[in-house]
């Protein structure tokens, strides 16, 4: 499948011939340029650009392929993983790559003064990972215990070299950094060592240079585009997609529903310093089901996302290919069920306010990041939806570190509308979500023991599908997870944004995904049809 | 009155008179999503089409103003009256008063105090109506807004306090309470009303500001400082200019104060 995808592209290649510069925009200056410390999208845009991996997720069919090792094998315990590595390899500064490289790369991964978010994965559990050289070409790392799925982990770790005077400025991958302009741009240049060929031969990558024009403002993000200024949008609002798409040859996709999700849930913490009656409602799972049945997730989906997103059942969208539980729908508006619920927990609706069974009006507060208007909008329509059973919503809209100090650290808010961005299909790597005791346990963080016997299931199967490494356990564990969640609504999933990309017609060779990076996840193969650019110049 | 005058005071009677109207005006709840119609351009029952979520612009832009141009006054009347109390004490009494008002008053213009309100407004209570948190809004725009015309006055009082009159009045053994209520004050009548008419656009603009960032009035209400969050999407607004009205409304409101306020050419002040 993927011989033929790059036989494929090689053939079509020599249509346009090699060269040219790929412009796109990074909306902040990346906070860094060491691989194994990026903490933000720039960064990690600049990592994939620069940083050679073992393995690599290949964004459409979302399966792991070989890169820098031919092959891989995990023992039956799945404790240890073992790469054979390519064999004649050169970092760009022109030195060797062999096994020491990687005992380097995970050395200084797991270094507590790397502080890597890559390392959290690794360190689950009690014991230690070894990573043990087997000759030159051959790497072997164990892990204190089987880790589900973590050889995906290895699409993110860009390999070091453990001999390069300039450390971790020598890379593997297709580009290294030529050039930087702080606030201005980034420059890439070609890897001069870059391994890879297509299939006729000819040493990749095609384009000679990537300039990454920092710009913060979308609406000069997209004037630039439009003008041929830029080639690339990574993503676009629906409001700009449906007038720029208007336009013939504007290059606009839409992929369908992305990894990521819109979503609200209630403060359940017991030491969250608001009102008992509030946390009495907000720990009845009828009270949660009745609001999500009272949402219109197709209304959320027609406006706020101009149809451009899909109504959520759950944490994992359909997207996602591997994990998805299709078995479940999202929540139908049903006013009359809502309505069943709320009465079987002693709610009744009095001149068009609802009432507890103490007589406490029902009213809550949902805060959101201010200046978001996409979650301004949603916000403002489930007000809309929640008066008709008589609830009464007020919206507040918070700069977010006064947001995220409320959510973390002092838990005073009664509920919240946020979104995730998923950037791994995996599970694992949510397991900071839905494990009792995780401080991103949104709902009710840090929890010693679980609160409710439906969250100790919850963590048990987190464990148990981390712990195990064969997919189709995994996957009916994780099923588990997911049917659990639909039906407690601990956190009420919205929507689904759909995956809005543009791509210049120039470039070539973009195999668009809904994985991020979206348009440039083979940057080695992307080229420029010259004749179209010296037209726009 | 000039032509420019009568113009601008026209105006302004107009807009005050559809935003406290409009109730009646309006043929649509503000708050009212028609989500079969989003975004569309007007017509018959919608002068200035809908919004992004099928609510009347039109309705929404007299509530809004109504918002606006009733708390932004108020707003002013608050700063201006505490600036006339800090000045003209601080000016009059001089001392250690005048040292600390001054002192404060300079820590108060170093404020970012735009960053200032965005932090106040984020350690207020979460659980309060829209109509309390509009309040809210304009009064930490009138309670920290003093600090400019408070300086203003001061000097109008340093610079009162050698004049004739005041000599005179002290002389004639008027108490310190007499002296600054019954002489001073209605001499600075002008200073207040000026920093009273220059605060009211000033907030009108500051809530707008507010309103750019997501942290002024907040959903359900309309105020001219969340309709004008619209045109940051100024490709939006390319196609669609009806959407500048909320735009035009400031620029009509603030244009039409100082057409009015401002003094007449060869009248003395």
């Amino acid at each position: 499948m993927k011989r033929s995808l790059l036989t494929a592209l090689a053939a079509l290649s020599l249509a346009w011939g090699q060269g040219g510069e790929l412009r796109f925009c990074l909306r902040a200056e990346p906070k860094t340029f060491h691989p194994h410390k990026v903490v933000d999208e720039a960064s990690d845009t600049v990592r994939y650009l620069t940083g050679g991996v073992l393995l690599r997720v290949n964004r459409k069919t979302q399966k792991l392929e070989p890169e820098l090792a031919t092959g891989w094998r995990i023992a039956a315990d799945g404790r240890s993983i073992t790469f054979d590595l390519r064999k004649d390899l050169f970092f760009s500064d022109g030195t060797p790559f062999d096994s020491a490289d990687v005992v380097h790369t995970m050395a200084v991964l797991l270094e507590p003064e790397t502080a890597s978010p890559l390392a959290e994965p690794f360190r689950f559990g009690s014991g230690r990972l070894n990573t043990r050289a087997g000759g030159r070409h051959s790497v072997t790392i164990t892990l204190p215990h089987p880790i589900g799925g973590f050889e995906r982990l290895f699409d993110q770790i860009a390999i070091l070299s453990s001999r390069s005077a300039i450390k971790e400025k020598a890379v593997l991958g297709p580009f290294l950094i030529s050039e930087r302009k702080p606030g201005a741009y980034l420059q890439l240049m070609r890897n001069p060592h870059y391994w890879k060929k297509d299939s006729h031969g000819r040493r990749l990558p095609y384009l000679d240079s990537i300039r990454l024009d920092i710009q913060s403002n979308r609406d000069a993000e997209l004037l630039r585009y439009q003008r041929g200024q830029v080639h690339l949008l990574t993503s676009v609002d629906a409001d700009h997609f449906d007038r720029l798409a208007a336009s013939p040859h504007s290059g606009l996709a839409d992929l369908g529903p992305s990894l990521d999700s819109e979503f609200l849930w209630f403060n359940q913490a017991p030491q969250a310093p608001i009102p008992a009656h509030k946390r009495a409602w907000f720990t009845s799972r009828n009270f949660r089901r009745a609001v999500s049945e009272i949402i219109r997730r197709d209304d959320l989906a027609r406006v706020v996302f101009r149809g451009h997103a899909q109504p959520a059942a759950g944490p994992c969208s359909p997207a996602n290919k591997l994990w998805f539980n299709s078995k479940l729908k999202p929540h139908a508006f049903d006013k009359k069920s809502a309505l069943h619920r709320l009465a079987a927990d002693g709610f009744r609706l009095q001149n068009g306010m609802l009432l507890d069974r103490h007589g406490n009006q029902v009213e809550f507060s949902l805060v959101t990041n201010a200046g978001n208007r996409t979650r301004e909008r949603m916000a403002a329509m489930l007000q809309q939806d929640l008066a008709e059973i008589g609830i009464k919503l007020n919206i507040v809209t918070l700069d977010f570190p006064s947001l995220i100090e409320r959510i973390s650290r002092t838990l005073h808010y009664e509920a919240s509308l946020l979104g995730f961005v998923n950037v791994d299909v995996d599970p694992t790597p949510q397991m900071n979500v839905w494990l009792s005791s995780a401080s991103q346990h949104a709902w009710n963080p840090s929890q010693k023991t679980p609160a409710t016997a439906w969250e100790a299931e919850l963590d048990r199967l987190m464990r148990q599908q981390a712990a195990e490494w064969d997919f189709k356990k995994r996957k009916a564990l994780y099923d588990k997870v997911q049917e659990i969640v639909w039906e407690q609504a601990p956190i009420l999933y919205l929507v689904h944004k759909n995956v809005l990309i543009g791509v210049n017609p120039a470039v070539r060779n973009v195999v668009p995904s809904v994985l991020r990076p979206q348009t440039f996840w083979n940057p080695e193969f992307l080229a420029l049809d010259g004749a179209r650019i010296s037209q726009r110049r | 009155m000039t032509k420019a005058r009568r113009i601008a005071a026209i105006a302004l009677l107009l807009l005050t008179g559809a935003s406290l109207f409009a109730g009646w005006i309006a043929r649509h709840p503000y708050q009212k999503q028609y989500r079969e119609a989003i975004a569309s351009p007007p017509a018959a029952g919608f002068p200035l089409g809908t919004d992004e979520l099928g609510r009347d612009r039109f309705s929404r832009l007299l509530h809004g103003m109504r918002i606006s141009l009733l708390l932004a006054p108020a707003a002013a009347l608050l700063s201006t009256t505490l600036a006339a109390l800090l000045g003209l004490t601080a000016g009059f009494l001089g001392g250690w008063w005048d040292r600390a008002v001054t002192g404060a008053t300079d820590l108060f213009l170093s404020l970012p105090w735009f960053f200032l309100i965005i932090t106040v407004r984020a350690l207020l209570p979460l659980n309060v109506a829209p109509e309390t948190s509009v309040l809210i809004t304009f009064g930490l725009l009138g309670l920290l807004g003093w600090a400019s015309p408070a300086r203003v006055i001061r000097s109008a009082v340093r610079s009162l306090e050698r004049s004739d009159f005041l000599l005179r009045a002290r002389a004639a053994g008027s108490s310190n309470p007499r002296l600054l209520f019954i002489h001073l004050l209605p001499n600075l009548a002008p200073v207040l009303m000026a920093q009273f008419w220059i605060a009211v656009p000033l907030f009108l603009l500051s809530e707008a500001d507010l309103g750019l960032l997501g942290l002024g009035v907040v959903e359900p209400l309309p105020s001219l400082g969340n309709l004008l969050r619209e045109l940051a999407n100024f490709s939006a607004v390319a196609g669609n200019p009806w959407m500048l009205a909320p735009a035009a409304a400031v620029m009509t409101f603030v244009g039409g104060l100082h057409f009015l306020l401002a003094p007449r050419s060869g009248a003395g002040t």
